[in-house]
């Protein structure tokens, strides 16, 4: 029977030939992963069980990046609990602080989750590595508990949705403009409980780093995974990286999708989501009126090099609005040296940013970025709920990294093409 | 599975930021985490007002967003007695299924029940009926595996079970 790729990797996993959506199965886990606001609760139910040893001590991550550098004294507290449980059980995969990068950005860039992989985290935002072709997907604490005592985790087969993009991305237009156009159009529960498979000429061509923006995001959709077919970019990447052997999946030609829908993306400026919904998406040229309190580039979603670039090349020589405050958190310290290395630091900090070291901080309204009473961020994150980065009343819009730097020196929401 | 009580009504989309907001995530205690159930929600004086037992109904796709467990624990540690909406968020109903916050779907029951509602929830006969207005409705009935899960306890028991703890 024709499958899809993730009903291929799925059946894969649980040893059998095939599967078919809404099948209930059991999957052996090649990564699980947790970070210090999820962790706590994964390792409280752990010993609550009585488990003394866990399946496999390389195939835990445990990474404190949301509320670290400790935030405060109670943060400080969680993540002495990864720490300990770490030492404790021999976890290979524990970053400290000074060593750690944002998860969903670590984790690729060092090759700890590969193409074919079936993977859970503790953190929405897993679906992430199904930019590398594996299946992966955001579960509970207690299920990374679970996971932890017996290396697996019980999945609903989910029906595929395709996505085919079409046309020329023009120029500042990338993943993130991709994804926020999509889910602009199925809605903040379009791909609820369903596989959101990303394909067409436009993603063929897409560099590394916009296919894991956009399978980041698929979680705003609902999606229970996004997840793009491997292909000589994914090689490429993964060759270099991978720190064990990997292996392709691809859709059959006749396999059964729920839903098909194709996006002409030539001509689309780059997109923004409003408050207070990730669906909630215009194109950028609506917005000029708006103006902004903060800009924030960074996140799972867009901290990695080539987004660092991207903010840089825009704003170089420019200066950040009298009235607004800039913070560019780069994702992992390999992308801190490499910004450094080419002079993406200075460029910033010239132009009166904030360049601060790796954590989700603001993201989530964690740290490093707090939004008061009122106040406005454009952001290269990927949430804008009520209250996501500060006070209940202030408001988040969400952009790609150019259009967060031209922003921050229009003091507005606007375009690079705007800068003098 | 039988619940009684008032019920609150929240709209389409509630996130898990509105349910137990970042601020608060520097804990995982319950009682704690349930002084702020809902804060930032549409009913920001939800614990100031709700009483033990009282039902959450909600529109469309509720507990969407981060993956939380903070926010079932919450709903739970406040005393919710259970929770009943149009849709669940994905990750928000395997939460609620793994550590035991009763939940059921249900567009005509939603439609059917204004805030302060009396309303009585019969898990196992499959309907809610709303005491207020006289009228009943029938809930999706829970998957096989989903039962399995309840009666085991919970994920973890569940599992201490299959592991042989």
């Amino acid at each position: 029977m024709p499958m899809t790729i993730t009903e291929k990797i799925l059946a894969a996993h649980c040893g059998k030939k095939e599967v078919k959506p809404g099948e209930l199965i059991n999957a052996k886990l090649d990564l699980v992963l947790a970070n210090d606001i999820t962790a706590p609760i994964s390792i409280k139910e752990f010993r609550a069980a009585g488990a003394k040893k866990v399946f496999d001590s390389d195939r835990i991550a445990l990474i404190p990046d949301h509320f670290a550098p400790n935030k405060d004294i109670a943060s400080a507290e969680q993540c002495n609990l990864l720490r300990r449980f770490s030492r404790e059980h021999d976890l290979s995969l524990y970053f400290e602080v000074g060593r750690m990068g944002i998860e969903h950005a670590l984790l690729p860039e060092q090759g700890i989750v590969a193409p074919g992989d079936v993977v859970i985290g503790a953190d929405s935002h897993t679906c992430t590595y199904g930019a590398l072709g594996a299946f992966s997907t955001g579960v509970g604490s207690t299920d990374v508990a679970a996971a932890m005592i017996t290396g697996e985790a019980w999945f609903k087969v989910p029906e595929s949705m395709k996505f085919i993009y079409k046309g020329k991305l023009g120029k500042w237009v990338g993943g993130k403009d991709i994804i926020l156009r999509t889910i602009g159009d199925i809605g903040v529960d379009g791909a609820l409980y369903r596989a959101m498979e990303f394909t067409g000429e436009v993603i063929k061509k897409l560099p590394m780093y916009g296919r894991l923006t956009i399978c980041n995001m698929a979680i705003e959709a609902g999606g229970k995974n996004g997840i793009i077919e491997p292909d000589d970019i994914t090689e490429k990447y993964a060759a270099k990286r991978a720190r064990r052997k990997y292996k392709f999946y691809k859709s059959d030609r006749k396999a059964n999708y729920v839903d098909v829908r194709e996006y002409e993306l030539t001509g689309m400026e780059p997109q923004v989501a409003c408050p207070h919904l990730p669906e909630n998406v215009k194109p950028v040229s609506l917005l000029a009126a708006v103006n902004i309190d903060q800009s924030v580039v960074g996140s799972c979603t867009n901290g990695r090099i080539e987004d660092m670039r991207e903010a840089a090349r825009v704003i170089k020589g420019h200066e950040v609005h009298p009235y607004v405050r800039m913070i560019v958190i780069p994702a992992t310290q390999a992308i801190y040296k490499q910004c450094i290395k080419e002079g993406l630091v200075d460029i910033f900090i010239d132009a009166g940013a904030a360049f601060s070291t790796p954590t989700c901080g603001p993201c989530l309204g964690g740290h490093m970025g707090i939004l008061a009473s009122g106040e406005r961020a454009i952001a290269t994150t990927n949430r804008n709920f009520v209250g996501r980065m500060g006070h209940p009343t202030s408001e988040v819009y969400l952009s790609n990294p150019a259009i967060a730097a031209a922003s921050a020196v229009l003091g507005r929401i606007g375009r690079p093409e705007e800068l003098k | 599975m039988k619940f009684k009580g008032n019920a609150w009504k929240f709209g389409a989309d509630v996130d898990t930021d509105a349910i137990v907001p970042a601020r608060y995530l520097n804990t995982s205690d319950p009682a704690e985490l349930a002084k702020h159930c809902m804060e930032d929600s549409t009913n920001p004086d939800f614990m100031k007002k709700m009483k033990r037992g009282d039902i959450i109904v909600a529109e469309k796709n509720f507990g969407c967003g981060s993956s939380r467990e903070h926010a079932p624990i919450a709903i739970k540690a406040a005393g919710v007695s259970c929770v009943v909406a149009k849709s669940f968020a994905r990750i928000f109903y395997r939460n609620c299924f793994n550590m035991g916050l009763p939940i059921f779907e249900s567009v005509e029951a939603v439609d059917g029940i204004k805030a302060g509602d009396q309303i009585e929830v019969d898990g196992d006969a499959g309907v809610v009926r709303n005491l207020t207005t006289n009228k009943a409705f029938t809930i999706s009935p829970v998957p096989p595996f989903m039962q399995e899960l309840i009666e085991a306890g919970g994920l973890m028991a569940y599992t201490k079970k299959k592991a042989g703890l």
